[in-house]
C-alpha cells in the first residue's frame, strides 16, 4: 500500500496513537470509511442470523396449532426481539454499510467530512446492539413489541423494557451523530462539477434518509427517555391514573416509526437506482422526477403516521386527514415504480443477480405498497388492523423491499469493496430460493389475516382452519433460511480466488467505479472533476450524430487501467503526499461508556459515574487530539 | 482522452473549500442544533399535552416564583452577550479579552444553574417532586434536560477557557468559539420558549388554582 502520512513520533501522553493499518487493532481504531462501512456490514449481517435464527422459531412454534414448542413468554420476547433486530441492527446499519462506503467514493471524496466519528458511530451501533442482546442473559429479553407501547411496557415486572430503551437511545445516539456527519459529507465534500443535480441517485437517497433520522430520531428518544423515566424513577408520562396518557407514547413512537420506514426502503430504492440503468444500460428513466419523489416522500413520511392509530380513536377528522395524506404518499412512490419500468423499456437488459434482486425488488415492494394503499382506508384498516394481513403487508415492504434491494447492493457492489466476484450461478440460486421462500412465507399471511387471525398469538386452535396457510408459511420460512445460507457460502467461497478485480467490472456509470477494486485508503490519487451526470459513462461512451452511443477511442478499460495505474504510481512519488487522517482509540473508548451507563441504570449507580468518566475521557482526548499526523 | 480528468490537487488543509462554501463544523453544528430543537419539541409538546391535567398538587401556580425566575432568565439572557463579546475578541485577535468574556459567560451560566438547583429544592420542600404528579413529572424532566444542556455548554466554555492558556485558542481558531457560542445561543433562546410556555402562561387546575 502506498504510503499514505508518516506520522510523526509523539512521545509521551496517555495513549500512544495507532497506527497500524493491517490486523485486528487496525480494524479496532479505523477512521477510514470504508473499513467502518465493511464493520457496519458484517455487524448487520451477524444480527441478520441472528434475527433470521428468531423468526425460524417463531415458525416452529406456528407451524401446527395447539403447539408449544415455546411457551407464551418466550414467544413474546422472540418476537419482540426479531423486530428490534431486524428494524435496528438489520436494516438500518446494513444501509449505513452502503453509505458509508458508497457515499464519499460517489461523490469524489476521500473519506467523510468526520472520520473519527464515523468510528465512534459504528462502535456506539454495535455496543448498543450487544448491550439489547445482553439482556437474554440479565434477566429477560425485551417482550413488549418493537413498538414498545405503553402502558405494558412500563408495568411489565422483567427487565427486558428497560434494556429496550437504553439500547435503542444508544443506537439512536449512534444513527443521529452518523447522520449529521453523512449529511455534511454529501453537502460539503463533493468533488469539483459535482454540482447537486449530478450526484447518483443513491447519493440524494442517502442525504434525505440522513436528514430523515436527524429529525425523526429526536422525537423517539424523548418517548425512550420518558419511558426509562417512568420505569426507573416512578414518574407518570404513561399513567392514565395520574392524569398521564399512553396515547402520547403511540404519538412519539409513530412521529418517529413512519419516516422510519422510508429511513429502511429508502436506501434500498437508492441502489436500485443505481442498477437498473446499469444493466439495461440506459440512463435512469426521469432522474429528476425519481429525486424529488425522494424528497416528496421523506417529507410527506413525517405527516402520516397516524395511520398506524385509526384504530384508537382519534376520531373521525384526524383519522380521514391522516388517511389522506397516506394515499398522497403513495403517488411519489408510484412515481418512482414508473420511472424504474421506463427505464428497463427497450434497453439492453442484462441479468445478472444484482439484476435479479433488483427487479425482485420492484415486484415485492410494489405488492407491499399496494396493500398498504389499502390500509389508508380507515374502514377496511379497522378490519386488517392487529391481523397478520399486517405483517404480510409490512414484509412485503421490509423484506421485500429493503433485503432485496440490499441483497441486490451485496452482489452489485461485492466486486469494488473486496474485489472478488461472487458466484453468479450460486447467486441466482440464492435469488430464486429467496423469491420463492419470500412468496411462500409471507403471501399466505395476507390469507391467514383475512381470516382473522390476529398478530403476536402464540398459539391458535385447531377448530379456527388457520393450520394450513401456518404450515406453508413456516415451510417457506425455512427455504428463506436456505437461500441465505446459500449466500453466506458463496459469500466464504469469494474469499477463496484470488483478488483479481477490474476496477469496473460491469461497464458502470458513477465514480466509486473510477478507481481500483477494492479502493485504495485515498480512494482517488486525484480528485476527479465532473462535468455530467453519470460522469463515468461519458468518458467511455460518446452519441454519434446518428444517435448511436459508441465507444470513445482506447476507453472504457482504458480508464479503469488508469486508474489502477495511478495507485501504484504514487508509490514512485507524485509529487505530492495525501494526508488521511490517523486511526484514534478515542472513538471506541468514548462509544464504551454508553453500555457502562447503562448498566449503571439497571443494577447501581456506580457505573454510572464511571461510563460518564469513559465518555467524558474519551471525547476530551479526542478533542485534544489532531485529526492526523 | 480516455483517461479521467483530474484537477490541479488541492491542498488538504482544515480549511479546504467545501461545497457550499460553509465550513464542515459549522454546517455539522447547524444540523445538530436543527435536531436538538425535535427533542425540545417534544419534551415542551409533553408539558403542554399535560397542561391541567394533574390529579394532585401542587399545581404550577402554587409553586412559581416569577420574578425570581425572571431573574435567573435574565442572568441567562445576559450571557449570550458576553459570549457574543468573547467571539468577537477572538477574531480580533485579543485572546485575553476574549478569555475574560468567556470565564464571564460561564459563570453566568453557572448563576443561572445555581439558581435552578435552588428552585428545585424549593419546589420539592413543597411538596412537589418527579413522582407527584403529571406536572411534577413533565416539568422537572423538561427543565432538568434544558438544565443538563447549560451544563453541558459550562463545560465546553470552561475547556475553551483552559486550553487559551496552552495557546491553543487563537485569532485562527475562533471557530472553535464561535461554534460553542451557537451552542450556547441556541440553549438560550429555548430557554426563551419554556420560560414562556412554562411559566408565563398560566395553567388552570382543577381545584380553580
Amino acid at each position: 500500500m502506498a504510503s499514505v502520512s508518516v506520522p510523526a513520533e509523539r512521545p509521551g501522553g496517555l495513549l500512544r496513537r495507532p497506527h497500524a493499518t493491517t490486523g485486528f487493532w487496525a480494524w479496532f481504531t479505523t477512521v477510514d470509511h470504508k473499513k467502518i462501512g465493511i464493520l457496519y456490514g458484517i455487524t448487520a449481517f451477524a444480527f441478520f442470523l441472528i434475527g433470521g435464527t428468531e423468526a425460524l422459531l417463531i415458525r416452529l412454534q406456528l407451524a401446527r396449532p395447539d403447539q408449544n414448542v415455546l411457551d407464551a413468554a418466550v414467544f413474546n420476547e422472540l418476537f419482540t426481539m426479531h423486530g428490534i433486530t431486524m428494524v435496528f441492527l438489520v436494516v438500518m446499519p446494513l444501509s449505513a454499510a452502503f453509505f458509508n462506503y458508497l457515499l464519499p467514493l460517489m461523490i469524489g471524496a476521500r473519506d467523510v467530512v468526520f472520520p473519527r466519528l464515523n468510528a465512534f458511530s459504528y462502535w456506539a451501533f454495535l455496543f448498543g446492539g450487544l448491550f439489547i442482546y445482553s439482556s437474554w442473559f440479565l434477566g429477560g429479553a425485551p417482550n413488549g413489541g418493537w413498538f414498545g407501547y405503553a402502558p405494558n411496557s412500563v408495568l411489565d415486572p422483567t427487565r427486558g423494557m428497560t434494556f429496550y430503551a437504553i439500547g435503542l437511545l444508544i443506537t439512536g445516539i449512534a444513527s443521529t451523530v452518523s447522520a449529521v456527519n453523512l449529511a455534511v459529507t454529501v453537502l460539503n465534500m463533493r468533488a469539483p462539477g459535482m454540482t447537486l443535480f449530478r450526484m447518483p441517485v443513491f447519493v440524494w437517497m442517502g442525504l434525505v434518509v440522513q436528514l430523515l433520522l436527524a429529525f425523526s430520531l429526536p422525537v423517539i428518544t424523548i418517548g425512550l427517555v420518558e419511558l426509562l423515566f417512568d420505569r426507573l424513577f416512578g414518574t407518570h408520562f404513561f399513567d392514565v391514573s395520574a392524569g398521564g396518557s399512553p396515547v402520547l407514547w403511540q404519538h412519539l413512537f409513530w412521529l418517529f416509526g413512519h419516516p422510519e420506514v422510508y429511513i429502511l426502503v429508502l436506501p434500498a430504492m437508492g441502489i436500485v437506482s443505481e442498477i437498473l440503468p446499469v444493466f439495461a444500460r440506459k440512463p435512469l428513466f426521469g432522474y429528476q422526477f425519481v429525486v424529488f419523489s425522494g424528497i416528496a416522500i421523506g417529507f410527506i413520511g413525517f405527516g402520516v403516521w397516524a395511520h398506524h392509530m385509526f384504530a384508537v380513536g382519534l376520531g373521525p377528522v384526524a383519522n380521514t386527514a391522516f388517511a389522506v395524506s397516506t394515499m398522497i404518499i403513495a403517488i411519489p412512490t408510484g412515481v418512482k415504480i414508473f420511472n424504474w419500468l421506463g427505464t428497463l423499456w427497450n434497453g439492453d437488459i442484462r441479468f445478472p443477480t444484482p439484476m435479479l434482486f433488483s427487479i425482485g425488488f420492484i415486484a415485492m415492494f410494489v405488492i407491499g405498497g399496494l396493500s398498504g394503499v389499502m390500509h389508508a382506508v380507515v374502514p377496511s384498516d379497522y378490519q386488517q388492523t392487529d391481523t397478520y394481513f399486517i405483517v404480510a403487508h409490512f414484509h412485503y415492504v421490509l423484506f421485500g423491499g429493503a433485503i432485496f434491494g440490499l441483497f441486490a447492493g451485496m452482489y452489485y457492489w461485492w466486486p469494488k469493496v473486496f474485489g472478488r466476484m461472487l458466484n453468479e450461478t450460486w447467486g441466482k440460486v440464492n435469488f430464486w430460493l429467496m423469491l420463492i421462500g419470500f412468496n411462500l412465507t409471507f403471501g399466505p399471511m395476507h390469507i391467514l389475516g383475512l381470516q382473522g387471525m390476529p398478530r403476536r398469538i402464540q398459539s391458535y386452535p385447531e377448530s379456527l382452519g388457520l393450520a394450513f396457510w401456518n404450515l406453508v408459511s413456516s415451510i417457506g420460512a425455512f427455504v428463506i433460511a436456505v437461500s441465505v445460507l446459500v449466500f453466506l457460502i458463496t459469500a466464504v467461497a469469494s474469499f477463496r480466488k484470488p483478488k483479481q478485480m477490474e476496477a469496473d467490472p460491469w461497464d458502470a456509470r458513477t465514480l466509486e467505479w473510477a478507481t481500483s477494486s477494492p479502493p485504495p485508503d485515498y480512494n482517488f490519487e486525484e480528485i476527479p472533476v465532473v462535468h455530467s451526470l453519470d460522469d463515468l459513462w461519458h468518458r467511455k461512451y460518446a452519441e454519434t450524430e446518428g444517435g448511436r452511443v459508441v465507444p470513445v477511442a482506447a476507453g472504457g478499460s482504458g480508464g479503469a487501467s488508469h486508474a489502477e495505474g495511478s495507485a501504484h504510481a504514487i508509490e514512485g512519488g507524485a509529487g505530492h503526499a495525501i494526508h488521511m487522517p490517523s486511526p484514534s482509540y478515542f472513538p471506541v473508548i468514548a462509544a464504551a461508556g454508553f453500555p457502562v451507563i447503562g448498566y449503571g441504570l439497571l443494577f447501581g449507580v456506580p457505573a454510572v459515574a464511571v461510563g460518564l468518566v469513559i465518555t467524558l475521557a474519551g471525547f476530551f482526548g479526542w478533542a485534544l487530539e489532531p485529526s492526523a499526523e | 482522452m480516455a483517461t479521467l480528468e483530474h484537477s490541479a490537487p488541492a491542498p488538504v488543509t482544515d480549511h479546504a473549500a467545501t461545497s457550499t462554501g460553509l465550513p464542515h463544523l459549522k454546517l455539522a453544528m447547524w444540523l445538530f442544533l436543527a435536531s436538538d430543537c425535535l427533542l425540545f419539541g417534544a419534551l415542551i409538546s409533553t408539558y403542554v399535552l399535560y397542561r391541567g391535567a394533574s390529579t394532585v398538587g401542587p399545581y404550577p401556580a402554587d409553586v412559581f416564583d416569577i420574578p425570581y425566575t425572571s431573574v435567573s432568565s435574565f442572568v441567562l439572557l445576559a450571557s449570550s452577550l458576553t459570549m457574543v463579546l468573547a467571539l468577537a475578541a477572538i477574531q480580533r485577535g485579543d485572546v485575553g479579552r476574549s478569555r475574560v468574556w468567556l470565564l464571564a459567560t460561564a459563570l453566568l451560566g453557572l448563576t443561572f444553574l445555581g439558581g435552578q438547583v435552588y428552585e428545585f429544592t424549593s419546589f420539592v420542600n413543597e411538596g412537589l417532586t418527579l413522582k407527584t404528579n403529571v406536572f411534577g413529572t413533565s416539568f422537572y424532566v423538561l427543565t432538568g434536560f434544558h438544565g443538563t444542556h447549560v451544563a453541558v455548554g459550562v463545560l465546553m466554555l470552561l475547556t475553551v477557557f483552559t486550553l487559551s492558556f496552552a495557546g491553543k485558542i487563537n485569532q485562527d481558531s475562533s471557530m472553535t468559539v464561535e461554534l460553542v457560542g451557537l451552542y450556547w445561543h441556541f440553549v438560550d433562546i429555548v430557554w426563551i420558549v419554556i420560560f414562556t410556555v412554562v411559566y408565563l402562561i398560566p395553567t388552570g387546575n382543577p381545584a380553580g388554582g
